[in-house]
């Protein structure tokens, strides 16, 4: 990996920002509501006071304006004030961007732990009945919608077993003190094995939610790589050398398999961030998805805007992972 | 010499959507120890489904349904799964056509060498870093006896950066690794070079020679036979048509196809003038009569070929499967 790939990718991020924040300006601009009808709601103001709100908020000024005013400030890292808030933006996502964090990468481990010995095992018994009932599976896996799927287990598990919580984080809570902002760990810096449990029962539901359509999505992948695999001379040259099943599907196959599985995974854990609004939202995780949610609605523009933003430098970090690990599992390419 | 492979009246059969394919169908052969057998024939004429039903390696949908398979004194097709594994790579070895295909992509040469020493290699010291070093030492051994320079630092890398030539001498390294009482190379040579397919089957030889084993060699080309191989097997649309010493073959085919075959290869003396292929196709493996196979391509065919042609002697060492063998002479 040199430093020229880097730097190449990191100049290919600006036109990609420059784009998206245009689109989310604009897509804001032209949705119904006034931030400050929203603000103000029941209550009388003169027609004054609103036009001081107005003028404080930044909204009296032109729209081109107003978009270039946020591009200069964005780029010295000033995303502006939020305007329920008072306080900067940036702060306010700071706060909130740990416990979305680690709801999405504990959904990613649960997708893969879960995916890859699926697939594996569903292209090993290939047309068996359990092949069958995992391609059912993963097909309800895709297509069932995350809000629905997460309120038949808070219902299963929450409400009819009452073995898990129903909403919420244990943050509030807690008396760990923060180090991480990640719960997981910090309890676990705290020697708090109890509060960690407590924690770790609180992601279950959410994270299987949040996890669900990936792990079908990788569990096709790996099925059809692995029986693409399987096909191939060199399967058959190891099994000639007779090394031990074992060895032959884990050592020579899976490796293989693993490439398009790796590099999908790396790519789908964007889409975690799409769905961490809904399942945030459905779980009352109080996350960056629920928080810009809720921004969507009161018209917060500048916080709607740097999530956005966030999320697209995300994105295509996902991607320059994605193409790094390629590179890794496969001796063949490089960067 | 003693016998080190038998085998008799094997069928292998492959339940296709079109019907049965009994791609190998009352096959019966013998390879002595350090011997070297050639198997020559059109493509789909049954010589690797053979012997990957000796090695116990048919891919599903096809099954081994009869005949019996003596290697070393013992039936394979009555081992167990385990012991069957445990007599592939150690005892019986094989090449694949195309190393490009056969060695692992993901993993460096150094670990697809260790990993076959690892599987069955007894003499192998038991402590951690002993083990590793000997196997090292293994390693770079076999890839310095197929002729790879400074082996010890290509360990490291993995096929793709070999030339063709180079990884098929790593292919054969690896099969070699155990020293096998028997190696079957399937088409050692089809995907290389000329001048490296020479280089190759010098190694073959040299090798058999040094370490004293049996050699298979399956092939379509008649050339590499009588310069490789002390008898000679020809196979046609899944049965043996012919075999024999590969001189007597050869010089004095006993077998229409087999004489197709010897009048198909071009010649310098005859440049110049058409090429004699044999016309007509193979026939479908599917549902064929029980008759001889070759009837309908070949010149001699009369009325009485419409019937089950059996083995028949034809001479010390020497059998067809043709009812005139006999006017052929």
């Amino acid at each position: 990996m040199s430093l020229g790939k880097l730097l190449e990718r990191l100049i290919q991020l600006i036109p990609v920002l420059l784009g998206v924040s245009l689109i989310v300006f604009v897509m804001l601009a032209l949705t119904p509501g006034d931030p400050v009808q929203i603000m103000v709601g029941e209550q009388a103001i003169t027609p004054e006071q609103e036009a001081e709100l107005r003028r404080d908020l930044g909204l009296d000024r032109p729209m081109v304006e107003r978009f270039f005013l946020f591009i200069a400030n964005a780029v010295q890292f000033d995303f502006g004030q939020s305007f329920y808030h008072g306080r900067p933006v940036a702060d306010v996502i700071a706060e909130r961007l740990p416990a979305t964090i680690e709801l999405s990468l504990v959904a990613l481990i649960v997708a893969l732990a879960t995916a890859i010995p699926l697939g594996v095992l569903a292209a090993i018994r290939k047309n068996s009945i359990f092949d069958r009932l995992a391609t059912v599976g993963s097909l309800l896996g895709v297509s069932l919608p995350g809000f629905w799927f997460g309120i038949l287990l808070i219902m299963l598990f929450a409400v009819h077993l009452q073995i898990l919580p129903v909403s919420g984080r244990i943050g509030y809570a807690s008396e760990v003190p923060t180090v991480t902002g990640f719960l997981l760990i910090d309890t676990l810096l705290a020697g708090d094995f109890a509060a960690f449990g407590e924690a770790l029962r609180y992601l279950i539901l959410p994270a299987i939610t949040l996890g669900l359509p990936m792990t079908a999505i990788l569990m096709r992948v790996t099925r059809a790589s692995m029986l693409e695999v399987m096909r191939q001379d060199y399967i058959t040259f190891a099994e000639a050398k007779g090394l031990s099943h074992r060895r032959v599907i884990f050592r020579h196959a899976l490796k293989n398999a693993l490439i398009p599985t790796v590099s999908v995974a790396a790519i789908e854990t964007g889409s975690l961030l799409g769905g961490n609004m809904i399942v945030e939202t459905v779980f009352g995780w109080p996350g960056l998805g629920r928080l810009v949610v809720e921004s969507i609605f009161l018209r917060n523009y500048p916080l709607v805007q740097a999530a956005v933003l966030l999320y697209a430098i995300t994105y295509v970090l996902l991607n320059f992972v994605a193409d790094i690990l390629y590179t890794v599992l496969n001796p063949r390419v490089k960067l | 010499m003693t016998v080190l492979l038998e085998v008799s009246n094997l069928h292998t059969e492959f339940h296709a959507r079109a019907g049965l394919v009994r791609a190998v169908d009352g096959v019966s052969l013998k390879v002595s120890r350090g011997e070297c057998l050639g198997v020559v024939g059109e493509s789909g004429s049954g010589k690797s489904v053979t012997f990957s039903s000796v090695m116990g390696l048919v891919r599903s949908p096809g099954q081994v349904t009869q005949g019996a398979i003596f290697f070393d004194g013992r039936n394979l097709r009555d081992l167990s799964r385990e012991e069957m594994r445990a007599i592939r790579g150690r005892d019986i070895a094989m090449t694949m056509q195309d190393a490009l295909t056969a060695l692992n992509p993901a993993l460096t040469v150094g670990e697809q060498l260790a990993e076959v020493l690892e599987a069955h290699d007894e003499t192998l010291p038991t402590g951690r870093t002993a083990r590793r070093t000997a196997i090292r030492d293994r390693s770079v051994e076999m890839l310095g006896l197929v002729g790879i320079p400074s082996p010890e630092a290509r360990l490291r890398q993995y096929p793709h950066e070999f030339s063709g030539g180079m990884r098929q001498r790593i292919m054969i390294a690896i099969a070699l690794a155990c020293r096998p009482k028997l190696l079957i190379a399937d088409e050692p040579t089809t995907a290389l070079d000329v001048t490296i397919q020479a280089q190759v089957l010098e190694l073959i030889s040299d090798i058999r020679a040094r370490l004293g084993m049996a050699v298979v060699l399956i092939t379509h080309d008649l050339g590499v036979v009588a310069e490789h191989c002390d008898r000679v097997m020809v196979m046609y649309a899944g049965q043996v048509v012919e075999e024999g010493p590969t001189d007597q073959v050869i010089g004095a085919p006993c077998h229409p196809y087999t004489r197709g075959l010897l009048a198909s290869i071009p010649r310098p003396a005859l440049r110049g003038q058409p090429l004699t292929p044999i016309m007509g196709q193979v026939p479908d493996l599917v549902g064929l009569p029980p008759q001889c196979r070759f009837h309908s391509r070949c010149p001699l065919a009369q009325p009485q070929c419409l019937v089950e042609v059996p083995m028949r002697d034809a001479g010390p060492g020497r059998r067809s499967r043709c009812l005139r063998l006999e006017e052929m002479a």
